[in-house]
C-alpha cells in the first residue's frame, strides 16, 4: 500500500515543488525600453528562463532602402537608433562613400567627429538615466534629460531637428554650423563637466546602485565575443575593441590625430586620464556595473573628443563642401562598413548594380546582438534583475527591429 | 462632550456616545483625507524641485495647491474597471480593508495631551497591530486582480511587511520600556520639557534605535527604497496594477495615511510627541495652569508640534524616495533579518542595561524641571495607565488634574 502511494504521481507532485509561471513582460511594460516583449518563466521570484520577442517595431527599413537612392535613405537611418541618429547617418554615409571611394573635406571630417561624439554623449545620457529608471530611481533620469536637452538645442540650431537629424549625409553634411555655435557648445561642455560628478554620486557609487548592479548579469569576454556583442557591452567585459581605433581605415581616418583612450579595463584598471570613482569591490568584470561604468567613461571621453574637434574644426578654413547629389549614381559593386555607435558596432552593407538606387541594403544592428545575450545573463536571476540586465545592455528597439 | 450631551440636553447615553464617536471619526477621517491631499501635493512639488522641474503650477493658483483635488475629481470621474477574471467581491473589498486599517490606527494616535480619538492603555500595541492589517488589503488586491504582476506584488508585500514587523516591534518596545507604559499619551507626556528629555536623546542606544525604527517604518509602509510591492520598473504597478479610479485612490490614501501615521508614531515614541524642543508653555507659565484658557492654547500648540514632526518625517520619506534606487527583494529581506533585527535586539538589550545601571542619565538630576513636575504628577496619580477610554474633545477628569496640579 505504501509503495503504491509513493509511486502515485499526485503525491510526488504535492511535494515541495512549486508551480512555474509564465509571465509576459512587455510589450507594454514600463522598463522594456520600447516595444520589447520578454517572456519569463518564473519559479517564484526566480527567473528560470527568459526569451525576448522582437519585431513590434519592424518598418521594413532595409526594403525601403532598396527603393530609394543612397542619400534619400538617410532619414530612415535616423529612425533606427533614434537616440544616436547622427551616428546612424554617419555609418550609412561612410558605407556609401566607401563604395564611391569618396573623401570629404577636412572641415567636414572634423565637424562629423564633433557632431557624432556630441550625439554619443546624448545617447549615453539617455542610457544612464533610463538605467536609473530601471533600478527604481527617477531623478537621475531627469537630470540626464536636462543635459541632453542642451545637446538637442545645439543640434536644433545646427540642422533644425531635435531627434531625427539627417544632418550628416553622403558626401559631407547638409549645412555648416551657424555663427556662435562653437562658443555655445564649449559653454555647454564647461557646464556639463562638473555635473558628471553628481551622476557618479547618485548612481555609480551609490550603495544601493552598486548592490543592484555589481555581480549581476556577468558576461564573460568569451561569451561576449561568441554572441557578437559590441560597444560598451563588449568593453564592459574587458575586451579592448573600439572601432574608432581598430576599425577600417576609412573610418579610423576620421579620427586621425585625435587623442583618446579606449574606455576598457586593462590590467585591472580603467584609463586614468580623468578623475573617476574607484571600482567597487563587489563588481566583477563584465557585470551590469562595468557596462554602466564604461558608458560613463565614454561620456567623458567623448567630451574630450568634442573639445579637440572644436579646435580642429575652427582651424579649418575654406568651405565645408557640398554633399553629393540626391540621385548620385553608385558604381557597381558592394561595400560593408561598421562604425562605433554609442550602442555598439553598427554595420551597413549595400550592393549596387550601377544605378542610383542600391540593389540590396542591409543593416547590422548592435542592439540586436547585444539583446541576444540577455537570456543567458538572465538565467537564474531574480525578476528585479531582468530590467537591471536588459537596461545595462542599453538597447534601442528601433535599431533591433529596423 | 458626551457628558454635556447627556446632562444638559438629556440625550440617552448610547446616543450621546454614538454622536461623539461619529464626530471623532469625522475629524480623524478629515485629518487623513486632508493630510493625504496636502502630502500628495507636497510630494509632487518636492519631487519636482528635486528633479529640477516646477511641478504643478496652475491648478488653484500659483503653487498648484489644488492639484490633488483636481486629481481626486479626475479619479472620481474615471471608468470603474474590473478585470474579467477578477474575484469581484474581494477586488472591491481590498481597497477598503487597506484604508480602514490605516484609518483605525489613527484612533489611538494622540495629537496632543487629550486630543486623541480613543485613549487606550495599549495604544502602542493597538497602532502597530492595526497598521499590520493593511497588508491584508494588499494581498486581497493582488489575489483578486487575476493578474500575475499583482500577485507578485502582493506576495512581496506579504513577505516584506511580515518580516519588518519584527524589528519594528522591537524598536517600539524600547520607549514602552522607558516610559513603563504602553499608553501613547503617557509615553509622550514622559518626554515633556527640554529637547534632551526626548527618548531619542535618552541614551546612545535609543538614538540608534530611532533610525532603525524609521528604516523599518519606511519599509512597512512600502515607500522607496522598499517599495517592492509596487515596483513600477519590474511589476508594472504591483498589487494595484488593475485598479483605477476611486478604488485606486483608496490605496493611495491608505499609503499616505500610513506614512503620516508611522511618522507621527515616531514623533510620539522618540521625538517627544506634542512637546516642543523648548518647553515654551511652561516657561511662559501657561501649562502651570494660571489661566483657564491656557490649556487649549497649549493643546493647539501641541497639535501643531506633533503635526510638524510627523510632517517632517513624511518629507524625509519623500526625499529618500526621489533620491535612492530600489532594493531587490532578497536585499530587502537581508536588510531586515541580518541588520535591522539584530541591531534592534542589541539596542533593546543596551537600553535595558542602561535603565538598570544609569536610570538617571549620565548626569544625575539633569532632567528639566517641567519633566519632573509631570513625572511627579504621573507618580502621584498612582495609576500610570488610565483606565477610562477618553474620546476626542472630552476633557476628562484626569487631564483637568494636569491643569489643576499646580493650581
Amino acid at each position: 500500500m505504501s509503495q503504491l502511494l509513493d509511486d502515485d504521481q499526485r503525491i510526488i507532485e504535492f511535494d515541495v515543488r512549486t508551480d512555474e509561471m509564465l509571465v509576459n513582460m512587455g510589450p507594454q511594460h514600463p522598463s522594456t525600453h520600447g516595444v520589447l516583449r520578454l517572456v519569463l518563466r518564473t519559479d517564484g521570484e526566480i527567473v528560470s528562463e527568459m526569451e525576448p520577442h522582437i519585431g513590434y517595431l519592424h518598418r521594413c527599413a532595409e526594403k525601403i532602402g532598396e527603393n530609394l537612392t543612397a542619400r534619400q535613405w538617410i532619414p530612415y537611418t535616423d529612425r533606427m537608433d533614434y537616440l544616436a541618429a547622427m551616428n546612424m547617418n554617419l555609418g550609412w554615409s561612410l558605407a556609401v562613400e566607401k563604395l564611391l571611394r569618396y573623401e570629404v573635406s577636412e572641415k567636414a571630417r572634423h565637424l562629423r567627429v564633433l557632431i557624432a561624439e556630441l550625439n554619443r554623449i546624448a545617447s549615453h545620457l539617455v542610457g544612464m538615466g533610463a538605467y536609473g529608471l530601471d533600478l527604481g530611481t527617477f531623478s537621475p533620469f531627469l537630470y540626464a534629460f536636462r543635459e541632453r536637452e542642451k545637446i538637442l538645442d545645439l543640434f536644433e540650431e545646427a540642422c533644425g531637428a531635435r531627434l531625427t537629424y539627417s544632418y550628416i549625409t553622403v558626401g559631407g553634411l547638409t549645412a555648416d554650423l551657424p555663427p556662435g555655435w562653437l562658443e555655445r557648445c564649449e559653454q555647454f561642455l564647461d557646464q556639463f563637466e562638473p555635473v558628471i560628478r553628481e551622476y557618479h554620486t547618485l548612481l555609480t557609487t551609490n550603495a544601493i546602485f552598486v548592490k543592484r548592479t555589481a555581480g549581476i548579469g556577468v558576461l564573460s569576454p568569451e561569451m561576449a565575443i561568441d554572441y557578437g556583442c559590441t560597444g560598451p557591452v563588449l568593453r564592459g567585459s574587458g575586451v579592448d575593441i573600439d572601432l574608432r581605433r581598430d576599425g577600417e581605415s576609412i573610418y579610423t581616418a576620421m579620427y586621425d590625430g585625435y587623442a583618446f583612450e579606449v574606455a576598457v579595463m586593462k590590467d585591472g584598471h580603467y584609463p586614468r586620464d580623468h578623475e573617476y570613482p574607484a571600482v567597487p569591490t563587489d563588481a566583477v568584470l563584465g557585470d551590469c556595473w562595468h557596462r554602466f561604468f564604461v558608458r560613463m567613461l565614454e561620456v567623458v571621453q567623448s567630451m574630450d573628443l568634442v573639445r579637440q574637434a572644436i579646435d580642429r574644426y575652427s582651424q579649418c578654413k575654406g568651405p565645408l563642401g557640398e554633399p553629393l547629389k540626391l540621385a548620385e549614381k553608385l558604381p557597381a559593386g558592394d561595400a560593408y562598413l561598421e562604425t562605433e555607435c554609442p550602442k555598439g558596432q553598427m554595420g551597413f552593407y549595400l550592393v549596387s548594380e550601377g544605378a542610383a538606387i542600391p540593389w540590396r541594403v542591409r543593416a547590422r544592428s548592435s542592439s540586436f546582438s547585444n539583446l541576444a545575450v540577455a537570456p543567458e545573463l538572465c538565467r537564474g536571476c531574480l525578476i528585479a534583475d531582468v530590467p537591471a540586465v536588459v537596461g545595462s545592455l542599453d538597447i534601442v528597439m528601433g535599431e533591433i527591429d529596423r | 462632550m458626551a457628558e454635556f450631551l447627556i446632562e444638559t440636553i438629556g440625550l440617552p447615553s448610547w446616543l450621546a456616545w454614538t454622536a461623539v464617536a461619529a464626530v471623532a471619526a469625522f475629524l480623524i477621517l478629515n485629518v487623513i483625507a486632508g493630510g493625504a491631499l496636502v502630502f500628495i501635493w507636497a510630494e509632487r512639488k518636492i519631487a519636482a524641485r528635486i528633479q529640477d522641474r516646477l511641478g504643478p503650477t496652475r491648478t488653484g493658483g500659483r503653487f498648484g495647491w489644488l492639484q490633488s483635488l483636481a486629481d481626486g475629481i479626475k479619479l472620481l470621474a474615471k471608468e470603474d474597471l474590473m478585470p474579467d477574471g477578477a474575484d469581484g467581491m474581494l477586488f472591491r473589498l481590498a481597497p477598503y480593508v487597506s484604508f480602514c486599517a490605516s484609518f483605525c490606527a489613527f484612533i489611538a494616535l494622540p495629537f496632543a495631551f487629550d486630543v486623541v480619538g480613543l485613549r487606550l492603555n495599549v495604544g502602542v500595541f493597538f497602532v502597530v497591530a492595526v497598521l499590520g492589517l493593511e497588508v491584508f488589503g494588499v494581498i486581497l488586491a493582488g489575489y483578486a486582480s487575476a493578474s500575475k504582476w499583482s500577485l507578485f506584488g502582493a506576495m512581496r508585500e506579504a513577505a516584506q511587511v511580515v518580516s519588518y514587523e519584527v524589528p519594528l516591534g522591537m524598536c517600539v518596545v524600547v520607549p514602552v520600556m522607558l516610559a513603563g507604559s504602553m499608553d501613547l499619551v503617557t509615553i509622550a507626556e514622559k518626554q515633556a520639557g527640554w529637547l534632551t528629555n526626548w527618548y531619542i536623546f535618552h541614551d546612545p542606544f535609543t538614538f540608534v534605535i530611532f533610525w532603525v525604527y524609521y528604516t523599518c517604518a519606511v519599509a512597512s509602509v512600502n515607500r522607496a527604497p522598499f517599495d517592492l510591492a509596487e515596483a513600477e520598473s519590474e511589476l508594472v504597478a504591483g498589487f494595484h496594477t488593475e485598479y483605477s479610479g476611486l478604488r485606486w485612490s483608496f490605496f493611495f490614501m491608505a499609503e499616505y495615511g500610513s506614512m503620516f501615521l508611522v511618522s507621527a508614531l515616531a514623533a510620539v515614541l522618540f521625538l517627544g510627541g506634542w512637546n516642543g524642543p523648548v518647553p515654551i508653555a511652561s516657561l511662559l507659565g501657561w501649562s502651570d495652569g494660571s489661566s483657564l484658557s491656557a490649556p487649549y492654547a497649549v493643546r493647539l500648540l501641541g497639535c501643531a508640534n506633533l503635526m510638524g514632526k510627523a510632517t517632517a518625517g513624511v518629507l524625509v520619506m519623500m526625499w529618500i524616495r526621489w533620491t535612492l534606487p530600489r532594493l531587490r527583494i532578497d536585499q530587502v529581506m537581508t536588510t531586515c533579518l541580518k541588520y535591522c533585527t539584530p541591531i534592534a535586539a542589541l539596542m533593546f538589550a543596551g537600553v535595558m542595561l542602561w535603565q538598570l545601571f544609569l536610570p538617571g542619565g549620565l548626569v544625575p538630576g539633569s532632567r528639566h524641571q517641567a519633566a519632573a513636575v509631570r513625572e511627579a504628577w504621573l507618580e502621584g496619580r498612582g495609576d500610570r495607565v488610565p483606565s477610562t477610554n477618553v474620546p476626542l474633545g472630552v476633557v476628562p477628569a484626569t487631564s483637568r488634574q494636569v491643569v489643576g496640579v499646580s493650581q
